[in-house]
């Protein structure tokens, strides 16, 4: 079983707001969470002709730079991210690994011309890091409606989402964390 | 994982494969690699793929090739192109041979997440399709056309070789012999049969119903049609319209039939809309049609346009081999219905069967066996269980003597007449005192009620 989940900040969130993030994540998957800064190098990921970062490069990046642990590490980042073949993602995360990316920028409702919400960013940005951990923990995308695990491929159909796994999935991940 | 769709990612980019695989390995595809053409060849000769991603360029045999290879040994592969190089004439040529899709990289993921269900759904509906048309080929088979005789070959060659075709079939036999099973064998072998088989009665409707039953008609046509109603003929779009004893229609429906089969339009009666309809035609009938043109009750130009392709079913007698075969099938089919536990005939039953002249063909035959398996006990049927006139007639006249033929026609003249001896007498020209004679002479009695 993972020991902890390590968030690494490497974007603008305020202080108060990490600490908010580390206790959800901390609640929903029962185990010790905490914050630090990211040592990441962006521009080794970022593509100038599409001006956003490769998601796969800085998952490669996370797993390379920090030594080897038992620990679940997600990097928040201020920069869009993409795997080749499509336009955008949300984050990326190594299924049934240990390193996770999110980024915040399509979170943020000024990307789509709307007015600046926070607690909408914020609450975009809780289910997106709790998604992606949930896929280094082994869970699939899920087809219920309101699970965390369902997958969202606009950032309307993340609003929907609830922060908590569903009840087949929280039983997914309690066997999986008990097998780690 | 097996249930889960499956999916095969064909692209010379190792980047490219990867990304694509994590992200439908996420959403719980069971999701598979290859990095050239001939790879992914080798990984369909091991199993079938739900879906296939192709790029479109890669080194060696590109994707529009591979796609011609992979329809060759799966004709229902879904495949979707991901191409970096978009044109126009690579994009018409993938979809023209049969690709579901065709987008270029990098796609929106939520374009791809549509596209890739869009797909699934489809393909789904095609295996379901297929799968129905199974069942209802089924469900549709003539099960009912029994007998391994010479002649019967015959008959199932004679279909064979029709049902393929759109041509107009005439059927001709004795009552009894299966005409109306014959008609169903030839739609449900034909390219029609997912299109109903309507039938029509033509000898049991009077002529002004069998008009309207054909054709239609619409609101206040006539006294009673009250709601616009749609005919057979409409009914039948797409499939087969079955006439049945069409030697007994009235000369204006004829014209008007006549009409509808060579322009394939007609108007409901009491109505203008000239209604498009697309059917074959199959009849039956057992009246001498050459002698109802001779005499003027059928039109010529009708019978010509109805006799294009004959088939004719041999009376029963005429293929006694075939009656044990027919006898046996009839008694599983009422022991199944029935619930009943008898499984086959005795010998002598059997025997007696088999002497019989049936000139009620399989009809009177499959009646005698639903009689005898309501009367008869497990586990066989035996002589005393079969109607009357079967036992009767075998056991005290020598097969074939002219005495048994005439017992034979006078039960059945009786029975045709509930055993009204004045009727019967007439029908046979004779008189009743001579038709009391031979009742007495042959020993015959009226059969009790029930």
């Amino acid at each position: 079983m993972a020991s902890a989940i390590n968030i690494l900040n490497a974007s603008k969130l305020e202080d108060s707001r990490l600490g908010e993030l580390s206790q959800a994540v901390g609640r929903v998957f029962g185990i010790r969470t905490y914050v630090t800064s990211a040592n990441l190098n962006l521009d080794k990921a970022f593509d100038a002709s599409r001006g956003q970062c490769n998601s796969t490069a800085l998952l490669a990046e996370l797993l390379n730079s920090y030594k080897q642990s038992d620990e679940k590490r997600i990097a928040i980042v201020g920069v869009d991210l993409f795997i080749p073949v499509l336009t955008f993602v949300f984050g990326e995360a190594q299924l049934n690994g240990i390193a996770a990316v999110v980024s915040t920028v399509r979170l943020a409702n000024p990307f789509y011309g709307l007015l600046p919400n926070e607690d909408i960013d914020f609450g975009r940005l809780e289910k997106e890091v709790v998604h992606e951990l949930g896929h280094t923990f082994g869970l699939y995308h899920c087809h219920q409606f309101e699970c965390v695990m369902r997958s969202s491929t606009y950032v309307e159909e993340i609003d929907l989402k609830r922060l908590n796994p569903c009840n087949r999935c929280s039983e997914l991940l309690k066997v999986a964390m008990l097998n780690k | 994982m097996n249930s889960n769709p499956s999916i095969l990612i064909v692209d010379d980019e190792q980047v490219v494969r990867d990304s694509l695989s994590k992200w439908f390995r996420e959403d719980g595809f069971d999701v598979s690699t290859a990095s050239s053409a001939a790879e992914a060849l080798q990984q369909l000769q091991g199993r079938r793929w739900d879906i296939l991603l192709l790029d479109i360029k890669m080194p060696g045999m590109d994707g529009m090739e591979l796609q011609q290879r992979v329809k060759e040994i799966d004709s229902s592969a879904t495949i979707i192109f991901i191409t970096a190089h978009a044109t126009v004439d690579t994009a018409v040529k993938a979809l023209k041979e049969g690709a579901f899709d065709y987008v270029t990289k990098p796609v929106d993921p939520d374009y791809l997440s549509h596209l890739v269900t869009n797909a699934l759904k489809q393909r789904n509906l095609f295996n379901e399709n297929l799968k129905l048309k199974e069942q209802i080929s089924e469900f549709s088979r003539a099960d009912e056309i029994v007998g391994d005789s010479p002649q019967m070959h015959k008959v199932y060659e004679l279909i064979e070789t029709v049902a393929k075709t759109d041509t107009t079939v005439m059927i001709r036999g004795e009552s009894g012999t299966g005409k109306e099973i014959i008609a169903r064998a030839i739609h449900s072998n034909s390219s029609r049969r997912y299109f109903p088989i309507v039938a029509v009665n033509c000898g049991a409707l009077p002529d002004g119903i069998l008009e309207s039953e054909l054709f239609g008609h619409e609101r206040g046509a006539f006294t009673g049609a009250q709601y616009r109603r749609k005919g057979k003929l409409e009914l039948a779009d797409g499939g087969t319209l079955f006439l049945d004893e069409v030697g007994n229609i009235d000369v204006k429906t004829q014209m008007d039939l006549l009409r509808v089969i060579e322009t394939k339009q007609f108007t409901r009666v009491g109505g203008n809309d000239i209604i498009k309809v697309d059917f074959r035609v199959i009849c039956a009938t057992n009246k001498d049609l050459e002698k109802a043109v001779a005499d003027g009750s059928f039109r010529e130009d009708l019978y010509y346009r109805l006799n294009v392709f004959t088939i004719f079913i041999p009376p029963l007698r005429e293929r006694k081999g075939d009656i044990p075969l027919l006898a046996n099938y009839f008694v599983q089919k009422y022991a199944r219905t029935m619930g009943k536990s008898i499984t086959s005939l005795s010998p002598e039953a059997m025997d007696t069967i088999v002497r019989y002249n049936w000139p009620g063909n399989v009809r009177e035959l499959e009646n005698a066996i639903e009689r005898a398996m309501v009367v008869g006990k497990p586990p066989v049927i035996r002589p005393e269980d079969l109607p009357y006139q079967l036992t009767e007639r075998n056991h005290v006249l020598p097969a074939g003597s002219l005495a048994m033929v005439e017992k034979g026609h006078i039960v059945s003249i009786l029975e045709q007449n509930k055993w009204n001896i004045s009727r019967s007498a007439e029908i046979l020209q004779i008189d009743r005192v001579t038709l009391y004679n031979k009742i007495e002479k042959y020993g015959l009695k009226k059969p009790s009620a029930g």
